[in-house]
């Protein structure tokens, strides 16, 4: 077993019982792990199943471990995986310093120190000085680097992306890609990748899991 | 752990006290009640009520008025709904439409009246010009015999809460494709809209024409408005008996209530086999081969039937407003002579107990409601398992049962315990009425929530707690003001619980409006009527204008 990194060990997610995704796999802290399938094979139900919010109708089993640690013995809230979708999902009730600043662990006190932390994100992705925007007023590209900082911002074990370049035009997506995967070098964090696109999986560089038809 | 309480706390809510107040009218029905001294049972008391002079006829309008209203306001919503779905023209007649469901019944009633008597509205527009009327025509216009009057009142009336029902459910069925479909195949618009969309749009909405007929077999309040007095449906009639000081009465009113409840179940039993008839009909003519390329006029008719029943409505409540504020208003002029706010001053001293009385049982009611109905809904995020068809008809339940089948014996239950005329007795017995509503309007806005933003929150190590405290609710908030605005203005429409269950010690402007109805004074009930029309307004306003201030400078949270 792994000690550092991610490690899925057997892990089989099925509907009515049929199984869709069938994996034991680890990943190095840095590198990536790109799942490719057609839409509708089911791969995103195992980023689902990582982070502890897969729907009850489906039927699961195996292990997830985090640098030795047993995510699936916990709660959602305590695994502390970076999810991005392909929509940015920014809360929209909240400025876009409010969706950083709820974004940071309360183990880090004080208003000052938690305004400085979400400003110095917003530089890391080149929005300096944008904490007191609308998120809807951003343009998509620029949801989509609040969505990356806000995930960073929360000291997460891991990166699990489901198709977060899809909606983006061709040369934003080569640039996000780039920026995340930088990110998550700098930071050390093992990522899951979910794709279709194999431009995608090439810019990942990891290994390349197919599911679903395309098996 | 909370939520796991949310459905069956709901159930026992809705059902229990429909059950104990069906078995509290059942018992005496049949002679048994024995703190009034009836220990056996007996069927003296139905005999008693059979031989009561007109009570057939009572029981025909009752059964007369359920159906008629049904059928009209439910034909002119289909046929509009086929003419005129995914047109400018059906969006701008819901913009017009929505807001007449907050209106409560009574209120809709009178502004009806005030419109349609001899001396109403529409007579002083045409008067004397086109009828050389100089004084009120000797017509029988409201509370004639027939009861002609008060289908039109209901009619207009349900309109409003079919169609915005049937527009609810008809996102979930391909219109724009079975049109296409149907129309490649040579079928007019309307023909199409009846073979291929009508079939599935009608099951989803069954209950709420069933939740119709049994409301309008039953009602109470719009039957004293406009209904016929000689003899009076039955449901008004029974009213009368169960508020006889007449102790004895008690068994013999009961009787009647099992009478209205065995109406109104002949009523859908009656419905249900014309819908067979119906569904017949349909495939009768599918198997003719018939098109009816030619339905424009039939379409057309149907949007002037709905641009009616909206202005009705309207012009009745302006009606209601005028004459609150009316000094001088002879007939025939169209307006009075002079304005003054007499009728207001003079009423005032009297409305602040009714108005504390109804404000505060609609605030109470609507938040346990509100409460319970989000405790459902967590409770089946978690679950992952929507109500299904059983849960709907429970929700539906209190809309089924002819309110005054239980809520009489619910009263006397009430009265057993001493509870009666109590604040939490009220606020219970609205809340059983408030609950389906404030469940109807908020579940699907509910379901239709994107659930990614609480697994992005969770990723954020933010607890369940959290996320809906932070997440979920913030960014419902609207729905629920208004599923909360819903409620409100349910509850403040309440007619008969309150009477029964307030025991005419707990008044509300809704109890007091309808009292006022045989009496005349067309200024005096104008208050009444216009607060009872005012408060859910409010209600609705608050609803609107809460988020739009709160998340003002957020674009996305606009509607």
């Amino acid at each position: 077993m792994a000690e550092n990194g991610l490690f899925l060990d057997d892990v089989s997610i099925a509907l009515n019982g049929h199984r869709l995704v069938a994996l034991a796999h680890s990943v190095a802290p840095g590198e990536v792990l790109t799942v490719m399938g057609p839409s509708g094979s089911g791969k995103s139900t195992l980023l689902a199943y990582i982070g502890g919010f897969l729907a009850p109708a489906f039927e699961a089993s195996g292990k997830v471990f985090s640098d030795g640690l047993e995510l699936t013995a916990l709660p959602a809230e305590d695994r502390h995986v970076g999810i991005l979708f392909q929509d940015p999902l920014l809360f929209p009730h909240m400025s876009v310093g409010g969706n950083l600043i709820f974004a940071i662990p309360a183990s880090v006190k004080g208003k000052a120190a938690r305004y400085a932390l979400a400003e110095a994100a917003l530089e890391g992705v080149g929005l300096a000085g944008m904490a007191a925007r609308d998120p809807d007023t951003l343009s998509g590209g620029q949801k989509a680097r609040v969505a990356l900082a806000r995930a960073l911002l929360s000291a997460p074990r891991m990166l699990l992306l489901d198709e977060p370049f899809s909606k983006l035009d061709a040369e934003l997506r080569g640039q996000m890609r780039e920026l995340v995967f930088a990110k998550a070098r700098d930071s050390a964090l093992p990522v899951v990748l979910v794709t279709h696109d194999a431009a995608d999986a090439e810019a990942a560089g990891g290994s390349i899991v197919r599911i679903g038809n395309a098996q | 752990m909370l939520p796991r309480l949310g459905p069956p706390l709901a159930v026992i809510l809705l059902t229990g006290p429909i059950l104990a107040g069906l078995l509290g009218t059942l018992l005496p029905a049949f002679g048994y009640l024995p703190a009034l001294g009836g220990t056996a049972f007996t069927l003296d008391h139905f005999a008693e009520l059979l031989g009561r002079p007109g009570i057939m006829m009572s029981a025909l309008v009752s059964l007369a008025a359920g159906l008629v209203t049904a059928a009209v306001s439910l034909g002119i919503v289909a046929l509009f709904i086929a003419g005129w779905a995914g047109t400018k023209a059906l969006s701008r007649i819901q913009h017009l439409i929505s807001p007449l469901l907050s209106v409560p019944h009574a209120a809709a009633a009178f502004g009806f009246a005030f419109l349609i008597a001899p001396s109403g509205m529409m007579s002083r527009l045409i008067s004397p010009e086109i009828t050389g009327w100089q004084r009120p025509p000797d017509l029988l216009i409201v509370n004639d015999p027939m009861g002609l009057s008060m289908m039109a009142g209901l009619i207009v009336k349900e309109i409003p809460f079919l169609l915005l029902i049937a527009l609810a459910a008809l996102p979930q069925i391909d219109l724009t494709r079975t049109r296409a479909l149907s129309a490649s195949l040579g079928y007019g618009r309307i023909a199409g809209f009846v073979h291929g969309v009508w079939p599935p749009l009608y099951r989803q909405i069954r209950l709420a024409v069933f939740a119709v007929i049994a409301f309008s077999s039953s009602v109470v309040d719009v039957a004293a408005i406009l209904g016929p007095t000689t003899p009076a449906p039955l449901a008004v009639r029974l009213v009368g008996w169960m508020s006889d000081p007449e102790l004895s009465m008690r068994f013999f009113a009961s009787a009647g209530a099992l009478l209205q409840l065995c109406i109104t179940a002949l009523a859908i039993i009656i419905w249900i086999g014309l819908e067979h008839i119906g569904a017949a009909l349909r495939d009768h003519i599918r198997d003719c081969g018939l098109r009816f390329r030619r339905d424009r006029w039939l379409a057309r008719t149907a949007l002037a039937a709905m641009v009616v029943s909206a202005l009705a409505i309207f012009a009745g409540l302006a009606t209601l407003a005028l004459w609150s504020f009316a000094g001088l208003w002879q007939f025939p002029n169209a307006l009075p002579d002079s304005f003054t706010a007499n009728a207001w001053m003079k009423t005032a001293p009297r409305i602040a107990a009714p108005l504390a009385t109804t404000l505060l049982v609609a605030t109470l009611s609507t938040l346990l409601a509100v409460a319970l109905t989000l405790l459902c809904l967590i409770r089946e995020d978690e679950t992952g398992k929507r109500a299904g068809r059983r849960a709907l008809f429970l929700i539906y339940l209190p809309l089924l049962v002819p309110q005054a089948a239980f809520l009489f014996g619910l009263q006397l239950i009430f009265v057993g315990t001493g509870t009666v005329a109590s604040l939490p007795a009220l606020v219970l017995a609205h809340l059983v009425f408030v609950m389906p509503y404030v469940f109807l309007s908020l579940g699907d806005p509910w379901r239709a929530f994107d659930r990614r933003y609480e697994a992005v929150a969770a990723g954020l190590g933010k607890s369940r707690a959290s996320t809906l405290l932070r997440i979920r609710l913030p960014m419902m908030l609207r729905a629920i003001l208004v599923g909360a605005a819903v409620g409100f203005a349910v509850s403040i429409g309440q007619y008969l619980p309150t009477v029964l269950i307030g025991a005419g010690r707990l008044e509300t402007i809704t109890t007091e409006a309808v009292a006022l109805a045989s009496g005349g004074n067309r200024r005096i009930i104008g208050v009444y009527a216009f607060l009872q029309m005012l408060l859910p307004v409010i209600g609705f306003a608050v609803a609107t204008l809460l988020p739009a201030l709160i998340f003002r400078h957020r674009r996305a949270m606009r509607v």
